[in-house]
């Protein structure tokens, strides 16, 4: 450990646990979180590390209670964050709109189990996906990372600090319990080489007329917390340049939520990440995100070594949803397999963006576990097939 | 003469304009609604408090009342409904300079914000809380809430409520709050003397404010116009400083005790995990 309390080296730790320390080296002085499985472990770290590099941990009395307190501190002028599992993201979902709405970075972190309600507390599921997209009410654009391992699951809660702080929003890292509880191994590089995106400051003093929600050219305002003088006023109700509120001015709506909207998705080549593994010149592309990702790796292989041309891309990045890129493969491959621990929900994303230009096979899972490689296999090798015989794609082999 | 003598008397500006924003009003509240009353009392104790106005900071959930963060010319936090406690929290342990002080409602705080007063009391987290009880939900247009008398009349309540209600500041001080005090909205200058008290403590400090709601609650106990509501309050309230809160309950048309209940000294929440780690 370093003498400022932040780790550096070769580690053999778990996914939760590096979700912890990499908030710590993001500059994350405040958690307040509530215990749940199996997102646990990362609260117990923050409580036992954050005291070490003068932040503040906090067990509230709920999830309700966590994400507000998070949303506090970040107007405090901390860097901040609580985890969750699915009952307690069901609970954050009003404050998370919340901090979409008043423009407030923070780091929210699902580490997803098999639901819906209390569902499956230990084991794995993805089935958070759309309402990370969709949870909170009113129209709005989110960020979600989704890792596949402890060591992504590090460096995507850096990016997601970074992210929050560059567009001044609550970020998402969607992981799940099978990455959460893996033991791996994870490279801490050394503080300087960790990239820090700074808190956007006002460049004028306070003043009478100063505007707390008028934004920079890229559509996201300077961030003017508690206690600098500038005597803001934060609301949730919709609300003018000035963060008054505006709350039948239909106009001042429309403003506000076109920019909440555009400041991400004009910013799309910046957010989205993916990571391509052969999709140029494949027949068939598998795309998945997560954990899923890494158990299509194995089915993808085994194709290729039958002879199938098969691409798999990751979605590093879930939303905003990577829209370009799968319509522009589209119109270049047959076919898009999606596994995924749900019974459907980024595999809709693939068919909207894929209009009809190729066919995407959804490879469900209904949580609890992972993929059985064999039925991705399956899939990718069913899809191939009518591909080759175009006149049995309408007598497709029951599953 | 005469004439210049009240030109002296005239002035442009209210002595209380540096504390409001101007640019705000008129507020949104009815006239003869207790709450103009609770926030001239609260600007003339921040006048008089010696405070850096920087670092106080309102906090307010959703509700007539709740629209007080933003009249005042501070920092101010229009929250979500109930989570303005939990808000504060983040806020003062994000920065412990700060002055956090909430403004809400009975509905607010005692229903769907039940919860976090009464952990944010039992951390004795370094807050002031002004609840101002106006026994029903003016905002939503006068329901039944948690402080409703039982018997007493709403819209949700038509036949009479058949809840028994909150003792607000019972609930306070059984919970764990330092400093508790009640006073109804025409107690002005108790009422500005507690809430300088409120804010000089060190912990979780309570003060319920009783205030008319004429246009509903008012309304629908036929209690008269504003000011017969307010006098009423006034008249049926018995000073008395110390009392045991648990004796402190209000039932409908009955009499109000109001005076500062508990003042006492314990480690806040701050105190206590310094202490510990180190
Ligand atoms: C989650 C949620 N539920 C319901 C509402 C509707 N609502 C707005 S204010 C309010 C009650 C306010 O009552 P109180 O706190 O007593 O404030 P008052 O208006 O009486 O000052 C309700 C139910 C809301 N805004 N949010
Ligand atoms: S509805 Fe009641 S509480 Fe709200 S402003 Fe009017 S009188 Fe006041
Ligand atoms: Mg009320």
């Amino acid at each position: 450990m370093n003498d400022n309390g932040i780790l550096q080296g070769d580690f053999f730790i778990d996914g939760d646990t590096a979700c912890a320390e990499a908030a710590i080296c993001a500059g994350c002085r405040f958690f307040g979180g509530y215990p749940i499985t199996p997102a646990t472990e990362i609260a117990e770290r923050m409580a036992r590390r954050l005291p070490q590099v003068g932040g503040t941990y906090i067990q509230m009395e709920d999830e309700i209670a966590s994400i507000a307190a998070v949303l506090g501190a970040s107007w405090a002028g901390q860097r901040a964050m609580t985890a969750t599992s699915g009952p307690g993201f069901s609970l954050m979902m009003e404050n998370l709109g919340l901090g979409i709405i008043t423009e407030t970075p923070c780091v929210l972190v699902n580490v997803q189990r098999a639901g819906p309600s209390t569902g499956m507390p230990t084991l794995a599921g993805q089935g958070d996906m759309m309402q990370a997209r969709w949870g909170s009410h009113g129209p709005y654009e989110i960020i979600a990372l989704a890792p596949s391992s402890p060591q992504e699951l590090f460096d995507l809660t850096i990016r997601a600090f970074n992210l929050a702080e560059r567009y001044r929003t609550p970020v998402l890292v969607m992981t799940d319990e099978a990455v959460g509880h893996m033991t791996e191994r994870v490279v801490i590089p050394p503080s300087e080489e960790i990239k820090h995106y700074p808190r956007r400051k006002p460049q004028v003093p306070p003043s009478d007329g100063y505007l707390p929600y008028n934004p920079d050219p890229d559509g996201v305002p300077p961030m003017a917390c508690a206690g600098e003088g500038y005597r803001i006023h934060v609301t949730g109700l919709t609300h003018n340049e000035k963060g008054y509120p505006a709350t039948v001015s239909v106009e001042t709506q429309r403003k506000l939520v076109e920019r909440l909207i555009r400041k991400i998705r004009d910013n799309r080549d910046d957010i989205v990440e993916l990571h391509e593994d052969q999709v140029q010149g494949a027949d068939v592309v598998v795309v998945a995100y997560g954990i899923s990702a890494r158990t299509a790796a194995r089915p993808v292989r085994v194709a290729r070594e039958m002879g199938l041309k098969v691409g798999l891309l990751k979605l590093v990045t879930v939303w905003p949803f990577a829209e370009n890129r799968i319509q522009e493969l589209a119109s270049q491959v047959k076919a898009f397999v999606v596994p995924e621990i749900n019974m459907g929900q980024i595999a809709l994303e693939v068919e909207r963006c894929a209009g009809g230009k190729a066919q995407t096979i959804l490879v469900p899972h209904a949580g609890g576990g992972l993929h059985d490689p064999d039925d991705v296999l399956e899939a990718i090798m069913r899809v191939s097939r009518w591909n080759r015989e175009p006149e049995t794609q309408n007598s497709k082999p029951e599953t | 003469m005469a004439e210049e003598l009240t030109n002296l008397l005239i002035s442009e500006h209210h002595p209380m304009d540096s504390l409001l924003r101007q640019d705000r009003l008129p507020h949104i509240w009815c006239s003869g609604c207790g709450l103009g009353t609770v926030l001239t009392c609260f600007v003339s104790a921040l006048q008089k408090l010696e405070l850096d106005l920087n670092k106080v900071v309102i906090v307010s959930g959703i509700g007539c009342t709740g629209r007080a963060a933003g009249y005042l010319n501070l920092d101010g936090f229009h929250t979500t409904h109930g989570r303005a406690i939990p808000f504060a929290t983040g806020l003062k342990l994000g920065n412990p300079e700060l002055k956090v002080v909430v403004i809400s409602g009975d509905g607010d705080l005692m229903a769907i914000g039940g919860n976090h007063f009464i952990h944010a009391a039992r951390r004795n987290m370094d807050l002031t809380v002004l609840c101002v009880n106006n026994f029903n939900y003016g905002m939503t247009s006068g329901q039944v809430g948690p402080t409703t008398p039982t018997d007493a009349r709403t819209s949700t309540s038509p036949y009479g409520n058949a809840e028994h209600p909150f003792n607000v500041p019972y609930l306070a001080a059984a919970t764990g709050a330092t400093y508790v005090a009640r006073w109804t909205a025409l107690h002005v200058r108790r009422l500005e003397r507690s809430l300088i008290e409120a804010m000089n403590k060190r912990g979780f400090s309570l003060v319920e404010v009783i205030s008319p709601c004429p246009t509903y609650y008012g309304r629908w106990n036929k209690m008269g116009d504003a000011l017969e509501q307010m006098k009423q309050y006034h008249d049926h309230s018995i000073i008395r400083h110390r009392t045991d809160p648990a004796e402190a309950d209000i039932s409908l048309g009955g009499e109000i005790i109001v005076g500062r209940f508990v003042d006492e000294d314990k480690p806040t929440f701050c105190d206590l995990q310094r202490e510990a780690v180190q």
